[in-house]
């Protein structure tokens, strides 16, 4: 069994379609979503929800005010600015840390836990898939990603499954961190931007760092040929494989629209260059 | 006034408002706080005066004092601490995994052995300088660091009350877009008119919705979609404060790290206007 990983440094660059677009193609798989605070992939794949679990993670701090004595304590030890001088906490700014609760002389406060979002087990047309929905404004810890992660990885190998294909996050910071480890390929989608590059080549480092190795693509290529071919030259630069570019092509949203992925849409560029990306994938994890 | 640029879903052009707006104004000061993936210089090229490392403040366990009672592990809610205590004339031991802190303090203030010093762990840099008259700030998270709040924090500290602040923010609606966004006067939402674009709007709105930071919305691409975001800011009385079309010159010059008001002049007037419909809400 082998898990790709989706990701690509900067926002917007198609890691959605592509993995809806792998979700189509591949066979015997699992899908994950592991965007968990803005999550779309459910959008294209329309999931039956089978199970419902909550998440909890981490505490929140409340104050009883008839115990408090205005003693100033809980103030001053807080590195958050979560308790102002009115001894009101600000449940968003609380980390839960728990520090003012232990300090308390009175055991005014106490901890309370989180119910910070939910995971769901589903299927879809195209098999089964693991996907969350963080709470607002709710700390990402990167727990919700690696729960998402291991439950996809624990469906995949129950039902001797040949993939599992996942849907990550921008950036480089915890939930994308969280989503790498155990990872047999990073695909990196990419933009023929100086965003794009910039921010690909930070997440390239990233996944180096924990020792996953990394493909590339580069999505809406012909939107500037000549910055997707400085990408090429630093893809060859920095030993990492491109795999295939996609065009850009209209189609992509017009398939969006409809809550199709690009396979299932008519016959259109992109949909033929998502599929040789696949294949050659395909192969090289393969072999 | 401080504005604040996000969006939810990522791509959409927060980048590309919060830089052509701050470039239309006067006395600003741009913020970026994207810090993961800090863009907006490479649009806008400032001269970089300053760098500072940034740090959180982490556990150092002087093993000398340590007796390995545990106390730093019962208090610490994030499970940095792993100790075993002294076994069969074997030594105890105690391991700090810095990843996991999140710098409260508590660990050292409770070990009864003043056995925990906290120490500075760099976590990123926070670069500041100018684009002609304008302040820029922005902050770098290191490679490997999983924290952006800290970070992000210790950017907005650099805010000059006195000016127009204009903050790039991340991609999302977890906690680094709460960082960025907390204490701004007003947010500017972009969003592009698809089914992504609309399903992440309605989380930033509820994120917003929940910190009470005023919003209007600015449509990207607007062509390029369909008019559900319009239908859903129109029931939700959302204000909808500048739509900009999908062009390929526009998405050619952005590619090349181009400034839009520099390229397509007849936009500044757009970014103005933009910035007095924000004035006229904020007031109301």
């Amino acid at each position: 069994m082998k898990q790709i990983l989706i990701i690509s440094g900067k926002g917007g660059t198609g890691k959605t379609v592509l993995t809806g677009a792998l979700a189509a193609l591949a066979t015997n798989k699992v899908m994950a979503d592991c965007d968990v605070d803005a999550a779309d992939l459910h959008l294209l794949l329309a999931p039956n929800i089978k199970q419902t679990h909550e998440f909890r993670s981490g505490k929140t701090a409340f104050l009883d005010k008839s115990f408090c004595k205005q003693c100033g304590r809980c103030i001053n030890l807080c590195r958050f600015q979560a308790i102002n001088e009115n001894y009101l906490i600000d449940p968003i700014a609380c980390e839960g840390c728990g520090f003012c609760s232990f300090a308390c002389p009175q055991n005014a406060i106490s901890m309370q836990e989180n119910i910070c979002g939910h995971w769901f087990v589903s299927d879809t047309r195209f098999g089964a898939m693991v996907h969350a929905k963080l709470g607002i404004a709710e700390e990402n810890s990167g727990k919700l990603v690696a729960l998402v992660r291991k439950q996809a990885k624990d469906l995949a190998e129950k039902n001797k499954c040949d993939w599992v294909i996942i849907d990550g996050a921008p950036g480089i910071g915890c939930p994308v961190i969280a989503s790498l480890s155990g990872i047999d390929c990073a695909l990196i989608i990419t933009e023929p931007t100086l965003c794009g590059l910039h921010d690909a080549a930070r997440v390239i480092e990233v996944a180096r760092h924990f020792s996953v190795p990394v493909r590339m693509v580069i999505n809406k290529y012909d939107l500037n040929i000549l910055m997707s071919e400085t990408i090429e030259k630093y893809c060859n630069e920095n030993n990492v494989e491109l795999i295939g570019k996609i065009s850009f092509d209209k189609s992509v949203v017009a398939a969006m629209v409809e809550g199709k992925t690009i396979i299932e849409y008519k016959n259109c560029l992109a949909k033929k260059e998502i599929i040789a990306i696949w294949e050659k994938l395909k192969q090289d994890l393969n072999n | 006034m401080i504005i604040s640029v996000a969006s939810g879903k990522g791509g959409t052009g927060k980048t590309t408002v919060a830089v052509n707006l701050a470039l239309s104004l006067n006395n600003v000061q741009f913020l970026d706080c994207d810090v993961e993936e800090p863009n907006a210089h490479i649009f806008l090229k400032p001269i970089i005066e300053k760098e500072e490392k940034a740090y959180i403040l982490v556990p150092e366990v002087d093993e000398a004092k340590c007796n390995y009672c545990g106390k730093c592990r019962q208090v610490c809610a994030y499970n940095a601490f792993a100790v075993l205590p002294p076994q069969n004339n074997k030594k105890g031991s105690i391991l700090v995994f810095t990843d996991l802190c999140h710098g409260c303090g508590a660990c050292s203030f409770f070990c009864e052995q003043q056995a925990i010093t906290e120490v500075k762990h760099k976590i990123g840099i926070v670069e500041s300088g100018y684009v002609g008259s304008m302040r820029f700030v922005q902050g770098k998270l290191d490679i490997g660091q999983a924290m952006a709040p800290p970070l992000i924090r210790q950017v907005k500290e650099a805010i000059d009350y006195g000016k127009t602040v204009i903050i790039d923010a991340p991609p999302g609606t977890s906690c680094p877009v709460v960082s960025a966004v907390k204490g701004s006067d007003f947010c500017l939402l972009v969003t592009e008119p698809t089914p992504f674009g609309l399903n992440d709007l309605v989380l930033a709105v509820e994120v917003l919705r929940k910190l009470r930071i005023p919003f209007g919305v600015v449509i990207n691409r607007a062509d390029l979609g369909d008019n559900k975001t319009e239908e859903y800011c129109a029931a939700e009385k959302i204000p909808i404060l500048m739509r900009i079309p999908f062009k390929r010159e526009i998405a050619e010059a952005y590619s090349q790290g181009k400034v839009m008001v520099e390229v397509f002049p007849d936009y500044k007037k757009r970014f103005i206007d933009l910035f007095e419909k924000i004035q006229r809400i904020e007031q109301e």
